[in-house]
């Protein structure tokens, strides 16, 4: 079945704030074998000239996807999420996520399509933190694989 | 940020250091847990096969963690990386054994653009297979 596309465009209002921690740069940074001093030792990440740890390039993927998950999972929408994989990921960054930082997620479908039986849909995530400045746009392509033939 | 890389220092087709990196059902398990991703395809090899896949594999943005490390390894400072983008397009498959997958990451310069920043390609496989399309990072040098 087709999605609408009348949902393309649509902006979704922005999510609670969700705070970053030093212990949680620290344990994904762990989790991905990554020991660069600026993810956990605030002077080394001083002395590259941020005020705090920075957390790694793709950690605020954890905070933009439940965005997008809340987005594609709009049973007005109708995705199959059951069938949904990811596509391609993007990220472009006004600065590095850092410890302190209180970001809320505004996101917006950019484009649906329907190729091959496949449903796919871009999102487009605004991260920004309790100044209003952006942090990071993430776009994110999830695709519902076609349901096989019953 | 305070690159280590000179921006004059390279050219179109600079080689940055590969790197080999090794992923279990251990790494998963942990990684699942730092990123709140708990999809049983990374962690569950029944769930797995039940929806078609070989085995238990990877989570895609933990391959695309590992891949930016042969940058912000070679740059010092990761908040150097301005632009970061990747195409999944094969799974890592990670057997349940003390050897596990590994991913091997590449890249090289592949473009220089103005504001000292460069364009940085991917390259990403798994078991002779690319795992990653259009990987690109933009990266502002020294």
């Amino acid at each position: 079945m087709a999605l609408d596309q009348s949902f393309v465009g649509r902006t979704y209002p922005p999510t609670p704030a969700y705070e970053v921690g030093r212990e949680k740069i620290r344990e994904f940074a762990e989790a991905v074998g990554d020991a660069n001093p600026a993810y956990v030792d605030p002077e080394a990440a001083e002395a590259l000239g941020h005020p705090d740890v920075i957390a790694p390039p793709t950690f605020v993927f954890s905070v933009t996807f439940k965005a997008a998950r809340m987005v594609v999972q709009d049973p007005q929408l109708g995705l199959d999420y059951s069938r949904v994989v990811h596509g391609d990921q993007k990220f472009a960054y006004t600065r590095p996520v850092r410890a302190g930082d209180r970001l809320t997620v505004t996101s917006t479908i950019e484009t649906i399509k329907s190729l091959a039986g496949n449903d796919i849909v871009d999102v487009r995530g605004e991260v920004h933190d309790e100044s209003g400045e952006l942090v990071v746009t993430a776009w994110t392509k999830l695709v519902a694989r076609a349901a096989e033939e019953a | 940020m305070t690159a280590g890389i000179a921006y004059g220092s390279v050219e179109v087709g600079t080689e940055l250091p590969a790197q080999s990196f090794p992923v279990t059902r251990a790494t998963l398990v942990q990684y699942a847990g730092a990123s709140g991703d708990f999809n049983p395809i990374h962690w569950n090899e029944k769930f797995a096969r039940e929806v078609g896949l070989p085995d238990v594999i990877a989570h895609g943005m933990f391959t695309m963690a590992e891949a930016i490390r042969v940058v912000t390894d070679w740059v010092g400072d990761p908040g150097a990386v301005v632009e970061y983008g990747v195409r999944f397009t094969k799974p890592v498959v990670v057997p349940n054994d003390e050897t596990g997958a590994s991913v091997e990451v590449s890249g090289k310069v592949a473009a220089l653009l103005d504001d000292n920043l460069v364009r940085v390609d991917l390259t990403a496989t798994s078991d002779g297979k690319k795992v990653l399309g259009m990987s690109r990072a933009v990266v502002r040098l020294a």
